[in-house]
């Protein structure tokens, strides 16, 4: 393996020769884009990334800072300035394999992390120009090695003999197995669906991330020698106490993430017509519903859409049902455009491709025609209040403000809650009154040996946090199963002995 | 992938499979159901379980015909393979010693009755079978009902087998001559269903149905499967499919079914018409030949 530990690829001058003042007049590179008019007629990828060109452009306006911020601001600590400096020297191999020592899903990560939040928020070029575009350059290089590259699995440590059971697929799940099988331990993932990849695969869209290159990482997870068996709902197929008792697995990790929809508890919610967002995504992410008749599960949306949110899921929901066709397609969110929690950029470009969107507006009730099927939806103009205790401003709503408004389908977007499955069949496995598990900071349940992150201990959160949680609990296992490990010697001594 | 191990046609549109799945099997309870996924471009659909064998790693089901999807799975033979099987699903049926109870079933809906009424057998209960179907061909599993019920009644809507009429009709002759009937199972089509609920609702007889919405994951992660209960949001893959026939609200539930109809009619019109083609194509192919 190639240059392991080269943080101080410090080729200061030597590939980079602009000075730092240089540096900072360059602006933020662009990646290129369909257009908005195009794009919204058909599932590909919205944004292209870097080329070449752009990718070694913006990697110049790395100030590769002695103290880099942007490195706290990952929460999986990528060595930014680390794998840049190796991008600028055109040695994009051995720039991915830096990425990867942190991060087992890059072209995943590169794609979907609030950047603007995380590792972009806080880099020192931000304070006075554009922060460096540093999930873009993540992206690059991972999307370099599945076109061009030649990925080779990391090494793995000596066979541990023990076995793990990782239950769900996520981006959590994912990052424990590898992390644990580098480890040499023998894992297993167990999936409910027909299909590994949890939120990734039936959840975010192709159009933000196309499900090859979700296949691409999960086969990367496999090439450790990771077996994933799908259709296992555990709980139902088979319990946490049975992985435990009968197949002989000595530590298990939940990541089940948070996947059942909730709703608004409104009169006519249940009308033909209305869909969770989750039923939406999953149709079209997952069964590949915009592929109709080609592929089998329908999906029927009408000529006026109405979705209800301001998360990412909503903004999901509304793109994609802009793609399927309708004339008219609004997005209605109680708060104002400033407290909407979504990704700028996924606004932006959700504004782009022609969405209206309706603020301060809660809906209170969905009215029916004869037939059962949705006609339109009555709302309540709100206005903003004093904040709350995250500091957004609560919306409040005006009295006889009342209006309705002509649609055919509703998507309700407002969020989701843990699969109580696993925690109604394993006993002694405490949860929030949320229903969420309950970890202590290494990521450990209640129950010995069981170990959980991402959704469904946090509620809703990112794909890199689950990956943050994933890469902690490996770390917890790893530690837990070698106490056990020594435990069993000295038992065996023991016995040997007497 | 799920090998089918055998199979049997049980009338022209009904086919019964018994497919391995040893986890299932060795799990199930009667009124759980699998969700199935045949093919790489197929639809996820439920199917009840109605009998396994946890020896033989094998449980079976009976499909019936109706639109693209279960023509398909019909049309499978032993050999082939199931992409997707996975279970056992939703909440298995209460199985108490109530006394004298009533297990109903409509067309493919005797299937999804049967293992129950076999629990309830097993649990103590005088079992009175009804088994309902529209004419002579289409009555199944009349064997093995009579062998887990203390005494079935056949109904055919034309009067071509047992009585004449309704599964109502024979369940208003039952609930005449027994006294004190403690619970009503019935499965079958919708408004069969309704039917039964307002047959035993004057004398409060507890009354179970086992909804069939539209489903798609199974596992409460979609909302598609989602029923008003007595005024209350139920997801029927998780909390169901079986309620209390007489808090359901099958106006809703009817309508909702409907969502699809266009394009289930659609697919299942391109798919026989394909079929056709390709038997055409056989037979110039073996005129050919001839020549
Ligand atoms: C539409 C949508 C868009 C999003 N967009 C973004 C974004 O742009 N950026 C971002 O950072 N985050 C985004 N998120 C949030 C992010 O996807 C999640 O935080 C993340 O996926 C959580 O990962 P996880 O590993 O906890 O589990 P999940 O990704 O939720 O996966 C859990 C897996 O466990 C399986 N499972 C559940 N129960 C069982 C069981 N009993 N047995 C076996 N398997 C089971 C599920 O089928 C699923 O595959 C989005 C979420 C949604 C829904
Ligand atoms: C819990 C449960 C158990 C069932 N058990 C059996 C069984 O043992 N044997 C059997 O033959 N049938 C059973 N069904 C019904 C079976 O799932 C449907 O007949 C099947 O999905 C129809 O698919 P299709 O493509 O052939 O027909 P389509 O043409 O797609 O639809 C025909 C009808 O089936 C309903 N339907 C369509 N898609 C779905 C779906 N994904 N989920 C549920 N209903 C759908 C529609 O309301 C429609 O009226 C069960 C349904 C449920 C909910
Ligand atoms: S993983 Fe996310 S937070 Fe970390 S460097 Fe990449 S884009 Fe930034
Ligand atoms: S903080 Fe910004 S400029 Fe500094 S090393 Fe990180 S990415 Fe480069
Ligand atoms: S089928 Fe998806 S929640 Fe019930």
């Amino acid at each position: 393996m190639r240059k392991q530990n080269n943080t101080n690829t410090k080729t200061n001058g030597k590939v980079n020769p602009l000075k730092p003042s240089e540096r900072m007049k360059i602006p933020r590179h662009l990646p290129i884009e369909q257009g908005a008019e195009i794009r919204i007629s058909n599932f590909e990828e919205v944004s292209q990334g870097f080329n070449f060109e752009l990718a070694l452009e913006e990697a110049k306006r790395c100030l590769e800072c002695k103290n880099p911020v942007c490195v706290d601001g990952c929460p999986v600590n990528i060595d930014i300035p680390g794998f840049i400096q190796l991008l600028l020297e055109k040695d994009y191999q051995a720039a991915i394999e830096k990425v990867r020592e942190s991060n087992y899903l890059p072209a995943i990560c590169g794609r979907v992390c609030p950047q603007e939040n995380l590792c972009e928020i806080v880099c020192l070029l931000g304070k006075k120009r554009e922060p460096v575009a540093i999930g873009k350059l993540e992206r690059f290089v991972a999307d370099y090695e599945m076109a061009h590259g030649k990925f080779t699995p990391p090494q793995k440590a000596e066979p541990k003999n023990q076995k793990v059971a990782v239950i769900g697929s996520g981006p959590g799940g994912l990052t424990v197995a590898a992390e644990l099988a580098q480890r040499g331990y023998d894992v297993t993932i167990y999936e409910a669906l027909h299909e590994p990849g949890g939120v990734l695969i039936f959840g975010i869209p192709e159009f933000r991330l196309p499900k090859h290159i979700v296949k691409e990482e999960v086969e990367r997870v496999k090439a450790l020698g990771v077996e994933i068996k799908t259709n296992v709902i555990v709980g139902r197929t088979i319990t946490i106490d049975e992985l435990f008792d009968e197949l002989g697995y000595e530590s298990v990790y939940l990541g089940t993430g948070a996947g059942s929809p909730n709703f608004l508890n409104i009169p006519g919610e249940n009308l033909s017509g209305v869909y969770s967002a989750s039923e939406l995504l999953t149709r079209v992410n997952l069964m590949k519903a915009y592929k109709f008749p080609e592929y089998d599960t329908p999906l029927k949306i009408g000529k006026r859409v109405a979705v209800i949110g301001g998360g990412d899921v909503a903004m999901d929901a509304v793109r994609t049902s802009k793609r399927i066709g309708p004339e008219h397609t609004i997005l209605l969110y109680r708060r104002s455009r400033e407290e909407m929690p979504a990704r700028v950029e996924e606004v932006h470009h959700a504004e782009e491709e022609g969405i209206e969107f309706q603020m301060l507006t809660n809906p209170v009730a969905i009215h029916g025609d004869e037939n059962g099927w949705v006609k339109s939806i009555e709302c309540q103009k709100m206005k903003l209040g004093e904040p709350d205790e995250k500091g957004r401003r609560r919306p409040i709503p005006i009295e006889g403000s009342n209006f309705t408004i002509d649609v055919d389908t509703v998507v309700v977007a407002i969020g989701q809650s843990p699969n109580p499955v696993i925690q109604q069949t394993t006993p002694g496995l405490e949860t929030t009154k949320w229903g969420t598990i309950i970890v202590d900071e290494k990521g450990a349940t209640s129950r010995e040996g069981i170990y959980a992150g991402g959704d469904i201990a946090r509620g809703g959160a990112t794909v890199i946090q689950a990956v943050a949680d994933g890469k902690r609990a490996a770390v917890s296992i790893h530690e837990y199963l070698t106490q056990v490990r020594e435990e069993n010697k000295k038992k065996a001594e023991q016995v040997a002995e007497s | 992938m799920f090998k089918i191990v055998d199979k049997e046609v049980l009338a022209p549109t009904l086919s019964k499979l018994i497919i391995e799945a040893p986890f299932i099997a060795k799990k199930r309870k009667a009124g759980n159901f699998v969700i199935v996924r045949a093919t790489e471009t197929g639809e996820r659909i439920p199917l009840t379980i109605v009998d396994s064998d946890e020896e033989k790693g094998t449980i079976t089901l009976i499909i019936q015909a109706i639109g693209k999807t279960t023509t398909i799975m019909t049309q499978m033979e032993r050999g082939e393979f199931f992409l997707d099987v996975v279970g056992p699903l939703g909440q298995p049926t209460p199985i108490d010693n109530l006394g004298t109870v009533v297990c109903i079933g409509g067309g493919v809906g005797t299937a999804e009755v049967y293992p129950i009424a076999e629990a309830l057998k097993e649990a103590g209960n005088r079992v009175i079978g009804i088994v309902g179907a529209r004419s002579k061909e289409l009555v199944i599993l009349e064997d093995e009902m009579n062998q887990v019920c203390d005494e079935v009644i056949v109904t055919t809507d034309d009067g071509s087998y047992g009585m004449k009429g309704f599964v109502t009709d024979a369940l208003k002759n039952v609930m005449n001559d027994e006294p004190d009937i403690k619970g009503v199972y019935a499965i079958g089509p919708m408004p069969m269903m309704r039917a039964v609920a307002e047959t035993t609702r004057p004398q409060e007889i507890k009354t179970y149905v086992s909804l069939n919405p539209i489903m798609m994951d199974g596992t409460g992660m979609c909302g598609a499967c989602r029923v008003t209960v007595n005024g209350e949001l139920k997801f029927a893959c998780v909390d169901g499919p079986e309620f209390d026939a007489h808090k359901v609200n099958f106006d809703e539930l009817i309508a909702r079914n409907r969502t699809y109809e266009d394009q289930e009619k659609m697919s299942l019109e391109a798919f026989l018409q394909e079929q056709e083609c390709k038997v055409h194509d056989a037979q110039t192919e073996q005129y050919k030949y001839k020549d």
